[in-house]
């Protein structure tokens, strides 16, 4: 449209979207930010009083506060590993002739659509139990012990559920990043004298590159803050084992009412989340200027 | 492909795709089998073959009154999406419409809030709540879930409103429409279909969001997120009426996902893979 | 009723000044070309007039009425646009019909008006269909349907014909042309292809970089090129242009002679060369000839005429044909 239209009229239909966004931003971190230096217990409401750092150095020297950490990053790091390789696979498979491709595409994409609840629970007492679940009944059937999935390995259970449920997003993705490869390309290639490894190496991982970026991008902002599953399954343990930093913070605030402390905690989240936003700003940025 | 596949290669790769995606709905497919069978059946061991009951179903209403949390999901996903719309429709058109040099860094900025933590705002937003009585309320969540999916809407919106040819919209001037005549016969009817991708996209996220659902509800207002997280202690073995519980409260999503394959693509990924 | 007056228009885009300064008059029921190359300004030119948009300064009067602020739609223009820009949640019906629906006819005018303008060009039978069913030249016939039904006293044409195939466009350029015999209606058509220009226009406006270059009719820029940019755009294949000896024999800077002003002859001629590529069309020959110390030539005989790369030639420019430019690539009289 042409400069007929008023800026003001713009301004005034942007409005509400701005402000309301920056009222959400502003208002919670300013008072997390607010309550990280205070001494603020839920269970002790009338004490209250500037506590400086102490609340971050609580939280540095709480022996769970790193473990939560590594356990973050190891979820964030095992989740993409497995959705980012089996997305490039499963795209692949996908970007064939099949019979059938539409029922194939729909029963893969399915997982996402599940609600973490559901989706944890099921893997927890239908899958993974010991007792009754189907990978117990094939370990018997093969002889073996059935494995405890939940309490031997949380993490690793946890992992399983997340990248179930994620791998249909970079699939996606991947598949229409795959699938708007000009196929005259591939065929150049072949005329060039180039086999399937070397189209797949020198062309096609190139070009998915970018689509790679995203999928690993947005899954990280969303995978730093995995919680249902958590909750649902190990509620964090054995012990510390499971727990990641949003599920810490969870448990300081509302269990431990420990309002000084999880907020001190979500300052740290934040700033995590931040520096992956960086890199995903970027990203996203280039692709507004086409 | 202008070269003929063989069947065989055809076949072969039929195979193994409907193998693998056999695998991966295989936890849905056997909690659709596991609600219909006895509670007797569903420690019984692996089996797929059900007796077909649908007394689970029927208990599921009865005994836990499925319909309450069922509705709060139907009113905090739909509230919030009208509402985001109604926020948002404007903003992204008149960002599509009439940029200006900030409209990049608006949208970036916007973006940005979607990345925050919930984690990091979990306390004062709680407090907050519990302050004001918004706590366990419709009203407070679907709030809460318009906020936190305010950016994607907005950004769907204006990848879709950007897409609509400039030069239609001249036509239409040339051809004597005013700004409201532009509007209503031109504008509207072609943005129509990416209003509707971004409903439908909006929709499912709230349907699945399960931080704020479980946290800031207890009982009056709790969505299905957190009535099938309540059943995450083990109080006796009644796993047959969870799957009954568990696939109605997947199923319309499902299948509601199952036609938003290219919205997903374009709305999580801020328009960056279309 | 399509009297068109353009007064010293400019046009800045930021702190681009894309035409700087324009003076044009277009009689009523006259076919103008804007012609030129990329980025000369012809379609901004175009959109000016239409009134999509805005001068930054001069005047534009359409039948002695100062047009300058007013909208596209009270200039009572029609444009047809290069994409065709059809509504395509609209059938073909209802996309004619638009116009009239906006200046609030009834809906029996608008019934006869929009089944007369779809028998004038074929479209009785597509009346139901949506743009996504047509093809490229019926997508462009609605375009041209629905602004015949305006009645405006001129007709703008962006480009229309760069979307179609080589084939379609010389049909639709016959069509075109027969249209505009048939309402006598002003016609003011953009392209940057010179063959559509001269086979179309009354008057060619060549254009480049913001500029007028020449308004002629094609016939007066064919054989008085005023300067070198007019003279290598006008007319396929180029003109030869020739620098140095020769062209100072003739006092000028540079000399310039089509290639259908150039005799050929294997046996004798004031220019020697030998011939490079040569293409065999059966209704004309085109050779391309080193001529010696002149550089290539491109020379265009009539019919069939049996020579090959390597066979030398001789070449004799008609003395009446040949065009002097001098330093400032200005024509000399």
């Amino acid at each position: 449209m042409a400069t007929k239209q008023t800026r003001t009229l713009a301004r005034l239909m942007m409005a509400p979207a701005v402000i309301l966004l920056l009222i959400w931003m502003i208002v919670p971190l300013s008072m997390t930010i607010w309550y990280s230096f205070q001494n603020y217990n839920l269970l002790n409401p009338m004490t209250r009083g500037f506590a400086g750092f102490f609340n971050y150095e609580y939280f540095y020297t709480d022996p769970a506060f790193f473990q939560a950490i590594s356990n973050t990053l190891i979820l964030v790091l095992g989740v993409l590993a497995i959705t980012v390789i089996g997305g490039i696979l499963l795209a692949l498979l996908l970007d064939q002739p099949i019979f059938g491709q539409g029922i194939v595409r729909i029963l893969i994409i399915s997982p996402f659509f599940v609600m973490p609840p559901v989706a944890a629970l099921v893997w927890k007492n239908m899958i993974m139990h010991p007792g009754y679940g189907v990978l117990a009944d094939i370990s018997r059937f093969f002889g073996l012990q059935p494995v405890d999935w939940f309490a031997q390995f949380p993490l690793t259970s946890i992992i399983i559920i997340v990248a179930w449920q994620w791998l249909p997003f970079a699939t996606l993705i991947l598949l229409t990043a795959l699938q708007s490869l000009d196929e005259e390309q591939k065929e150049a290639a072949e005329m060039d004298g180039a086999n399937f490894l070397n189209r797949f190496w020198y062309l096609t991982l190139p070009h998915l590159a970018r689509a790679i970026t995203v999928v690993i991008l947005i899954q990280t902002i969303f995978l730093l803050a995995v919680y249902a599953e958590i909750l649902v399954t190990t509620n964090g343990g054995p012990g510390y084992a499971s727990t990641n930093l949003a599920f810490l913070i969870y448990r300081t605030a509302l269990l431990s009412y420990d309002v000084g402390g999880a907020s001190a905690g979500g300052v740290i989240a934040v700033i995590l989340a931040n520096i992956v936003a960086i890199f995903l700003m970027r990203a996203v940025g280039r692709n507004l200027d086409r | 492909m202008a070269r003929s596949i063989s069947t065989r290669r055809k076949i072969i790769v039929t195979l193994a795709a409907w193998g693998v995606a056999f695998v991966i709905f295989f936890p849905i497919l056997y909690m659709l089998i596991t609600s219909l069978k006895t509670e007797a059946e569903a420690i019984a061991g692996i089996s797929l073959i059900p007796s077909f009951t649908f007394e689970n179903y029927v208990e599921v209403q009865t005994q836990r009154d499925y319909f309450k949390p069922f509705l709060n999901s139907v009113i905090i996903s739909v509230g919030s999406t009208l509402v985001a719309l109604l926020i948002a429709v404007p903003a992204a058109w008149s960002m599509a419409f009439s940029p200006t040099r900030r409209t990049k860094d608006i949208l970036m900025w916007m973006l940005s809030t979607k990345m925050m933590p919930a984690v990091g705002v979990l306390v004062p937003l709680f407090l907050i709540f519990r302050d004001t009585g918004l706590l366990d309320t419709r009203v407070g969540l679907t709030l809460v879930l318009t906020l936190v999916n305010l950016p994607i809407v907005v950004w769907m919106l204006y990848t879709y409103f950007r897409e609509i040819p400039g030069e239609i919209l001249e036509a239409a001037r040339m051809d004597g429409a005013s700004l409201a005549g532009e509007i209503i016969y031109v504008l509207t009817p072609m943005a129509v279909p990416g209003i509707a991708s971004t409903m439908l996209l909006n929709i499912i996220l709230a349907w699945n969001e399960a931080f704020w659902t479980l946290r800031l509800t207890t009982s009056s207002a709790a969505p299905l997120t957190a009535f099938i997280a309540s059943f995450s202690s083990p109080q006796g073995l009644f796993w047959a009426k969870l799957s009954a519980a568990s696939t109605l409260a997947i199923a319309p999503i499902l299948i509601m996902g199952w036609f938003s394959q290219r919205q997903l693509v374009r709305g999580l990924t801020f328009g960056a893979v279309k | 009723m399509g009297n068109i007056t353009l007064n010293n228009v400019r046009k800045t885009f930021g702190s681009t000044e894309v035409i700087p300064g324009i003076d044009l008059e277009i009689a009523d029921g006259e076919f103008v070309v804007f012609v030129g190359p990329s980025g000369c300004g012809k379609s901004t030119l175009l959109r000016l007039i239409a009134g999509l948009e805005d001068l930054t300064s001069g005047m534009i009067s359409i039948d002695g009425r100062e047009v300058t602020d007013e909208p596209p739609a009270k200039r009572g223009l029609a444009m047809v646009f290069q994409s065709y820009a059809l509504y395509p949640h609209m059938s073909v019906y209802n996309n004619i019909a638009f116009p009239l629906k906006m200046a609030k006819l009834d809906k029996a005018s608008i019934d006869k008006t929009v089944r007369a303008a779809a028998e004038t060009l074929n479209l009785t039978p597509y009346l139901d269909r949506r743009p996504g069913q047509l093809s490229g030249g019926q997508r462009q016939r609605v375009a041209i349907g629905r602004a015949i039904v305006r009645q405006p006293g001129a007709f703008l044409f962006d480009e229309p014909l760069s979307n179609l195939d080589a084939a379609l466009r010389g049909t639709m350029r016959l069509e075109i042309s027969e249209l505009h015999q048939h309402l006598k209606t002003t016609m003011i058509y953009v392209t940057h292809d010179q063959v559509e220009a001269m086979t179309m226009a009354d008057k060619i406006v060549v254009l480049n970089a913001g500029n007028i270059e020449q308004v002629g009719s094609p016939l007066e820029l064919y054989r008085s090129p005023r300067n070198l940019f007019v003279a290598g755009f006008i007319g396929s294949p180029r003109m030869n242009l020739i620098s140095g000896g020769e062209a100072e024999r003739l006092d000028a800077a540079t000399i310039g002679v089509r290639p259908e002003h150039l005799n050929l002859s294997t046996e004798s001629g004031k220019w020697k060369g030998t011939v490079g590529v040569a293409e065999h069309l059966g209704s004309d020959t085109f050779l391309h000839v080193h001529a010696d110390g002149l550089g290539q030539l491109t020379v265009r005989a009539d019919g069939e005429f049996p020579v090959h790369h390597g066979d030398t030639v001789w070449l004799t420019p008609e003395p009446e044909r040949v065009h002097r430019f001098n330093a400032g690539g200005e024509a000399i009289r």
